[in-house]
Order: structure tokens, then sequence, then C-alpha cells
């Protein structure tokens, strides 16, 4: 079974068409991954589906980058 | 001041009978019909099981993939239209032109698919899990908006809405923003994509659809003793409306000169003509008078035609009444029997249509033409293409709403 960190990854891929080793861990989602708004909104539903869990609005609204998003899920997630 | 002429310097389509002009055009010459049974989701339920879908059409060969998801189907039919017609007229956006041209690229149902899928989503999920994509994804100004954002048109930016009206509607209203004197040129005509289940299931209920499903092909019969209405179809019909000094300047190639425009409204039912015709004759006339051209000039008429017992009787007598016995030597076909009824698009892709009539001197056929209506005693091009000069044509569009426009056509 795939890591946290590649399961992010790969969502992130998929809905901004981004180039794999463009999404590192220090990456901005809007400033280098280019990113809008709604992308942004989109991106947590689906991080919510994927690993079956609640991100709160102001957490969601806060997340800036690749490791930020990997840590909430570390952090509030249970993957066993 | 004088009226500014317009002019056509562009063309797309997306349509049943081909993804380009020259392969829909060729297909329409030629008489094939793109109607077929519907493969996209399970029909069996319906009393119409059939239409003119979109084969083989790929929307990231014009968008880029990450924002297809974020666009309806409509917006992916009307923004590959839109990219052909923009691509076939040679327009070069500059800082100095960007404010002066405009879009008016619009539907008459819209997002209806994304509508359904959103719906979807919030039955089985709740309404957290609704996309935030999807009211931009669905709503029906966003082939406009797309398409100005693509290519950085910055002047007017607008969606007319009025049914199967919907394509002429935009055109006329596009070359009225030009000759008044708002913008240079305007990208404009219709897109639709509505063979979803509610809204087949919704046309058919409102007894509108042919269920001729034992022979989708020969379904779409404008004007034969044995039509029983229309087919649905999906697509999308793109012009480039100039101004004619801003075409001859940058040496444009120019189809045809749009000289008239006409509107009108029935007053009558919400889905049905009026059995005399005289929101359609109106309707006619008043283009004419637009174009300031008599009743004898016009060589050839796209009709509506969408193979509806009532619409195309009612669109005969309004053709008589409008053109007395001209109306008898004017060649009339409904490439309608090909593609089936775009709705929205229809007077997008009929306006292309026209244009290659006018250039390629070949009226269309209308096809399925076996029995003709004895009450629709006009000539309407049975079956085969035919070769003929088109100098002045007219192309109609009737709607729900009892909402009509007229296009008139003139060769340059």
């Amino acid at each position: 079974m795939s890591s946290i960190e590649e399961r992010v990854k790969k969502i992130i891929v998929e809905q901004l068409d981004a180039k794999e080793e463009d999404v590192t861990n220090e990456a901005s989602l809007i400033d280098d991954l280019r990113a809008d708004s709604l992308d942004t909104v989109e991106l947590v539903l689906n991080l919510e589906e994927e690993f079956d869990c609640e991100i709160p609005d102001d957490v969601a609204d806060n997340i800036a980058t690749v490791q930020q998003i990997i840590d909430f899920i570390n952090q509030n997630v249970k993957t066993d | 001041m004088s009226k500014r002429r317009i002019v056509i310097t562009g063309l797309g389509i997306i349509s049943p009978v081909g993804l380009t002009v020259k392969e829909s055009w060729e297909n329409i010459k030629a008489g094939k019909s793109g109607i077929a049974p519907i493969t996209s989701f399970d029909v069996s339920a319906f009393s119409a099981r059939f239409g003119g879908t979109i084969k083989n059409f790929d929307a990231k060969n014009y968008i880029a993939p990450k924002d297809v998801k974020k666009m309806d189907p409509f917006i992916h039919y009307g923004m590959a239209a839109s990219i052909e017609a923009v691509e076939d007229s040679g327009i070069e956006v500059t800082e100095e032109n960007a404010e002066r041209i405009g879009v008016s690229v619009s539907s008459g149902i819209g997002g209806i698919y994304s509508i359904e899928k959103g719906h979807d989503t919030f039955l089985a999920k709740g309404p957290k899990r609704i996309t935030p994509f999807f009211v931009p994804q669905s709503i029906i100004n966003m082939a406009s908006g797309n398409l100005s954002i693509k290519y950085g048109f910055k002047g007017p930016n607008i969606a007319i809405v009025t049914a199967c009206t919907t394509g002429t509607h935009n055109i006329g209203n596009a070359a009225r923003i030009i000759a008044y004197g708002d913008a240079d040129v305007m990208i404009a005509g219709g897109a639709e994509m509505a063979t979803t289940p509610t809204s087949l299931g919704g046309f058919a209920a409102a007894r509108a659809l042919s269920s001729r499903n034992d022979d989708p092909e020969v379904a779409s019969r404008p004007w034969d003793k044995d039509r029983d209405g229309f087919v649905l179809g999906d697509g999308a019909g793109v012009i480039v409306l100039e101004e004619f000094e801003h075409a001859k300047k940058r040496g444009a190639n120019i189809y045809a000169e749009l000289v008239g425009f006409g509107m009108s409204g029935d007053a009558f039912h919400m889905t049905s003509p009026c059995a005399d015709g005289d929101g359609a004759k109106r309707c006619m006339l008043n283009a004419l008078n637009d174009a300031g051209l008599n009743t004898d000039q016009i060589d050839y008429i796209n009709a509506h035609g969408t193979s509806t017992p009532a619409g195309d009787l009612a669109e005969t007598v309004a053709i008589k009444a409008a053109l007395g016995d001209n109306a008898y030597k004017t060649a009339i076909s409904s490439t309608k029997s090909m593609v089936g009824h775009l709705l929205g698009a229809a007077g997008g892709v009929e306006a292309v249509f026209t244009v290659l009539a006018m250039q390629d001197k070949v009226a269309p056929p209308t096809i399925n033409l076996e029995n003709q209506d004895p009450e629709c005693d006009l000539d309407f091009v049975p079956n085969t293409a035919r070769d003929m000069e088109i100098n002045v044509a007219l192309s109609n569009s009737f709607g729900f709403g009892g909402t009509n426009g007229s296009l008139v056509f003139k060769k340059i």
C-alpha cells in the first residue's frame, strides 16, 4: 500500500495536471502548482474522499504547501 | 451615421456528422445522417432512444486537461467550434484590438449534464461534497466566458438564451453590437449537449421527439407525411463576424455579408407554433426589411424544419405568407434531417451551412423526404443536394416560448 505522502501527491498530480517532479513537499499549491482558489477547495474534497476524513474549513483555508497536507493527514487520519 | 457593414470571416463546427467544418459540410452535401442510438447512458426506459450525438470527440484536443472537468460538455463543444472559427478567421489578438473583440456563444439548455451529476452527488453524499466547479461548469454563459479568458477577448462578453433560437439571436445581436460600434469583431453562435436523461425524458414527455427507434437514420424527416417529431442533436456552430472595413484592411477571407436580422414573438403557446405561421412570417419580413431586400431576391432558405407535425406545417404556411408566390420559386431545405435538432446550437450550425451553400453554390438536401406532405408543397430540395447560384439566403430559427429569429446573408 502506498504511503500517505504518495497518495497525497498522486491526487495533486491528477487534479492539477501537474508533473510528478514538480509536486515536491515544499511546493506551494498556488505559486508553484498554479492552483486557483476553486482548485484548492476541490483538492480538499478529494483528500477528504481519499482519506475518509473531514478537513475543517479553518484548516483547509490555511493549507499552502504539499507538506502541510501530508502533516495534517498524518496527525489526524488513522491509516492502518 | 451610415450603418456599419458586417461580414463573416470564420466558421467552426462540432456536429453529429463531423468534428470540423470540412468534414461536416462534405457529409451534409452528400446527404449523410448523423443520427444513431444513444449509448452514453441506459436509454431502455425512454420512448426515444436515439439522437445526433457527437462521436470520437476528445475535449483535451482543445482544452487543457486540468480545465476539461471544470466545463460541461456543451462548453467543450462551444470552445472547440469557436477555436476552429477563430483560427479560420486568422484574427490575432493584440493589446490594441483586444477590447474590440467580443464573444456571444450561448446555449439553449446549458450545463444540464453537470447539473444532473451535481444533483446525484448531493443525493448520494450531501451538500458538502458538491464540487466548487459545479456552478461555473454548469451555467449557460460559460462558453463565452471561457472563450474570452482563453484568447484575451476583452470586448462584449454575453450569452443570449432563447431556446432553439439561441444561435440565431446570438449571431444577429452580435452583428448589431458591431453595427452600433461597440466591437469590430464578434465570435458568435451556439452550443448544446442535451442528450442526457432528464432532457431526453423531458422533451419526450412534451411529445416533441420522434420515437422511430427501429430506424434512427430516417427519423428526422421534415415535411414528410410520416414525420413524428424532432431528433435531439448535440454540437456547436460558431461564426466570426467582423466589420467590413476591418476585415478588408487585414486581408481576411470573406465568406459572405450578414445583411439582415429579424426577430418576433408568437404570443401564442409555450411549445406550439401558431398554425397561421404569423410569428414566423413577421420574423422573416423583419429580417428582409432590415436587409432592404425584396421577397423575390431570396434564392435559398435554410428552414427551421425540425420534423415535428405542427412546426413543419406552420413554417410552410409562414414562408408562403411572407414570400407570396415567390415561396414556390425558392429552394428550401432542412439540414436538421441529417444532424437532428441541436436546440441552442441549431442557428449556429445552420448559419455555417448557409454560408457554405452560398460559397460552394450548392443547396444542401432535405433527406428522408420520401412522401412529401401535400400540405407542405414547397421546393424542399428532396434527398439530393442541388447545384445552384445562391446570392441571398435566409436562415430561420423558432424556439419554445414563441421566440423567432431570421438571418439574411448575401454574397459579397
